[in-house]
């Protein structure tokens, strides 16, 4: 026998938004993050001049050098909004928290030989620092970047690069037996030991740079795209074959993140070099320029890791790193040690 | 392994404070490559003198696991009830019809702010030199980022099935009465991060939260809107992180030096009186749009301004803190403030999107009860006009245009302060040219800062410049009409939209679909 649910039937107006229909071709069911996205940046009537930056409007397409006819067009491709970003990351925090447990709980990194727990507080504890500014610097690119596409985008960015900061920490506290050692010897590493200075003079220099997608490009493509592989696969991979894998479980977190959001950072830079020939431009001299500038500081946290393998962990990310900037329409910085 | 474990101590226990200052505090360093004036430019020229950033207490001490564990599970819960609403047709629920025109004026002049209050406290997190200050500073971008977006995915349905509601960020840019929520806004967001962040988290979400968001969600309640108030409970834990930063926010400022007190007293001047003007639609929300109400204007004012507010100014008096100038004026409005805005508002009605109506009879005597010494007196006859020519097929409207005010960008319509009969006007001249205010507190607000007011893009003096019209319109052409040409810039659906309640689009379907009057009994 079939069962009738009776329900009145009623004709609705319309699919969604008038913006979002504007943006998605026609009156057409829209999906959660198209509504969240799409017209909720003010574009037009402002009022006043900012006291910070009076040649400016206080949303303005002239923040950066890049021309697009539609910032929409540089749309995330893990679709994220508010509520599907925090609801990932909420699943993914829980795993890694089950990891951190698990590895404090059996003094994993505790108790480690001293001089591995050493190398570990050298490596890996500082960059906590370097996140915080990578947090700072997608703080920027969220507040003066334009378009909620990829403005959105760097905000969960932003907050993610205070969460890495925050792993990394506690990395630190499962070292030092939380007693904050660990962060005190690696804060004095970031502010005076010779190995990380060009590390932090290059993101002192980024937290300058007023372009914010040229900061999108170094940052988020250049600097992160081959300084987490050396730190997170090669340095974690070499670590975990010879001394066990409590490192790879604390880092985790880290390796998914980088895989996930470099999905995000390519679409971006591969629509806006597609653009046009002048974005193609810039984006290849801010990448050679940036490339550089990452070799330099990159280079004596290499040898002071990888000791005599240094040569070959830098090659590694950088094949990886040509093979990537290649897919997005790059050209390979054959030539780099040329600057912008 | 051919190096011995070495075990040590076990680990010691952590305080969540402890924890939290071991996550945070230490992350930001004192730069030396780059010059700390250049990197943290924004932070000092205001005059705001910080001398320790660490004696910032942060209120919450959420670390990022932690906030996307709670927000993770607050919006798995939310969604669920969206989806459910959406489901059960769960916008037929509603009281009646009327109640839709609150969403419209708060998707329109309250979401976009949202969003406003995302940016504008990204570049705080961005632009303080203070660690913690900062990570609360970015907690709270995200979390606005957050509230204007549920709220366009609650309010998107409703925006299915009824007018006035489907193409809310275009309208803020454009019409008339939003330029009010915009230019408040925008002015925070144009100054510097310490005033920025005393307007928004102290004056607005700390002093007006309750006089502002709370109505709308109240009102969802009252009113059997399911998923806007399934929102609001969402968002109450939000919203007392929020308040709590603009409370510290403050002490912390007037703590680090005497010199910034008379800095501060001036912008809660100003931003109380901005944010009171603004309020102005809230109060006609209440009041009129409701068809269950929550409490008067007046009644909320008294509790959570003349109350709350001044004990909370007492508390601030050992810093040398007063009440905001003319917060007097303020109580002196109470009994008619709601009155006189949504008699504009049914003057206006055509230009507006959303629709007004005169109140029912029990309606007036609820509004008599509330306002014994004004409605009867003062207003009711007004109405009762209204509703015999609206009988007679004459509905009344106002073809002109308001004047309006240059610093709150409300129509003219406020009364002196001691005489409620008599239109309040004040102007000033400022490089020979005059401007014109709607009361004391606009016109100092100017004073201050006349070369940012100047700029102001006033709706009704853009429409008469002509250049409130889509691109391609020719104002000379025969039969021209310029007010229809501005609605179809401001992208209304021009008599479905805006204009008298009954016998709209809205009402013919609420009685279609539902069964049910327009107006319920």
């Amino acid at each position: 026998m079939q069962v009738d649910i009776k329900t009145t039937t009623v004709t609705q107006l319309r699919q969604t938004f008038s913006h979002t229909a504007r943006a998605i071709g026609g009156d057409k069911p829209a999906s959660r993050y198209q509504e969240a996205t799409y017209g909720m940046q003010p574009l037009v009537n402002f009022h006043y001049r900012p006291l910070w930056q009076p040649e400016m409007e206080l949303y303005d397409v002239r923040r950066t050098a890049v021309v697009m006819r539609d910032w929409y067009a540089l749309k995330d491709p893990r679709q994220y909004y508010y509520g599907s970003y925090t609801i990932t990351r909420s699943r993914q925090q829980e795993a890694m928290e089950k990891n951190l447990e698990f590895v404090e709980k059996r003094g994993l990194l505790r108790d480690l030989p001293e001089p591995l727990r050493a190398k570990l507080i050298h490596t890996l504890v500082p960059l906590r620092h370097l996140e915080w500014g990578a947090n700072t610097n997608n703080c920027y690119i969220t507040a003066y970047g334009f378009g909620v596409a990829i403005t959105q985008a760097t905000m969960f960015h932003a907050m993610d690069r205070l969460g890495l900061a925050q792993y990394l920490s506690r990395i630190g506290l499962s070292l030092d037996g939380n007693s904050g050692e660990a962060l005190a010897e690696g804060k004095q590493l970031w502010m005076h030991d010779d190995t990380w200075q060009g590390l932090r003079r290059l993101v002192e220099n980024l937290m300058v740079c007023e372009d914010w997608f040229e900061l999108h490009v170094a940052q988020n493509l250049v600097l992160d795209g081959l300084l987490q592989p050396l730190v997170f696969q090669q340095f974690e991979r070499r670590f975990s074959s010879q001394h066990g894998p409590a490192l790879s479980l604390v880092t985790e977190f880290m390796n998914n993140w980088f895989e996930e959001t470099s999905r995000w950072v390519d679409a971006t830079i591969k629509t806006a070099t597609a653009e046009s020939a002048a974005n193609s431009a810039l984006i290849h001299g801010w990448v050679s320029h940036w490339r550089e500038a990452v070799r330099v500081a990159i280079a004596p946290y290499a040898d002071a890791v990888f000791i005599e393998d240094a040569a070959d962990a830098l090659a590694a990310v950088d094949a990886q790193f040509d093979s990537r900037i290649a897919k997005l329409g790059l050209k390979a910085a054959v030539d780099t040690g040329i600057a912008a | 392994m051919n190096m011995p474990i070495t075990p040590q101590k076990p680990a010691k226990k952590l305080s969540l404070k402890d924890n939290y200052n071991l996550l945070t505090r230490g992350l930001g360093w004192e730069t030396s490559y780059q010059d700390m004036d250049k990197v943290f430019a924004q932070d000092k020229f205001e005059g705001i003198k910080i001398h320790d950033w660490d004696k910032w207490e942060d209120p919450f001490r959420l670390t990022m696991d932690a906030y996307w564990k709670y927000q993770g599970e607050k919006e798995k819960k939310l969604y669920a009830i969206v989806d459910a609403f959406q489901q059960n047709n769960g916008q037929f629920n509603v009281t009646d019809a009327r109640y839709i025109n609150t969403l419209k004026l708060f998707l329109t002049g309250v979401s976009p702010l949202e969003y406003q209050a995302h940016r504008g406290f990204a570049m705080v997190g961005r632009n303080f030199r203070g660690t913690s200050a900062r990570i609360a500073a970015q907690m709270q971008a995200i979390d606005e980022l957050r509230h204007a977006q549920t709220q366009a995915h609650t309010i998107s349905h409703y925006n299915k099935f009824f007018s006035g509601l489907h193409d809310p960020t275009h309208m803020f840019d454009r019409v008339w009465y939003l330029s009010v929520p915009k230019s408040y806004f925008e002015d925070a967001m144009s100054a510097g991060p310490f005033e920025f962040i005393t307007a928004i988290s102290f004056s607005f979400e700390y002093v007006l939260t309750n006089l502002l968001f709370m109505p709308f969600m109240s009102g969802a309640a009252y009113n059997g809107d399911m998923a806007t108030v399934t929102f609001g409970f969402s968002a109450q834990s939000d919203e007392s992180r929020h308040m709590t930063l603009g409370l510290e926010v403050v002490k912390f400022i007037l703590e680090q030096d005497p010199d910034n007190v008379p800095i501060v007293q001036k912008w809660l001047d100003k931003w109380f009186w901005r944010g009171y003007r603004l309020l102005t639609l809230v109060s006609m929300m209440m009041d009129y749009m409701l068809p269950k109400k929550v409490m008067s204007w007046a009644e909320a004012w008294e509790m959570y301004f003349e109350q709350n507010g001044g004990a909370l100014f007492n508390d601030l008096a050992r810093y040398g803190i007063r009440m905001p100038k003319y917060h007097e004026v303020a109580s002196k409005e109470k009994h008619r403030l709601s009155h006189e805005a949504w008699a504009t508002f049914y003057n206006f009605s055509h230009a507006a999107a959303f629709h007004t109506w005169v109140p029912e009879e029990s309606e007036m005597k609820w509004l008599a009860e509330k306002y014994p010494t004004t409605f009867d007196s003062l207003y009711r006859p007004r109405f009762e006009h209204w509703r015999e020519q609206q009988q007679k097929g004459e509905r009344f409207s106002n073809g002109t245009l308001p004047m309006l005010c240059q610093v709150c960008q409300v129509p003219m319509f406020f009364t002196e302060p001691d005489d409620p009969t008599k239109i309040c006007f004040r102007e000033t001249t400022y490089r020979d040219e005059k401007f014109h205010f709607c009361s004391d507190g606009c016109k100092d607000i100017f004073g201050n800062e006349p070369e940012k007011y100047v700029q102001a893009w006033l709706p009704v003096h853009q429409i008469y410049q002509g250049n409130c019209f889509r691109p391609g319109t020719d104002p000379t052409a025969p039969g021209f009409e310029p007010l229809a040409e501005v609605l179809q810039y401001y992208g209304f659906h021009v008599g479905e939209d805006g204009g008298e309640y009954l016998g709209s689009l809205d009402a013919r379907n609420w009685t279609q679909w539902t069964g049910k009057p327009a107006v319920a009994e």
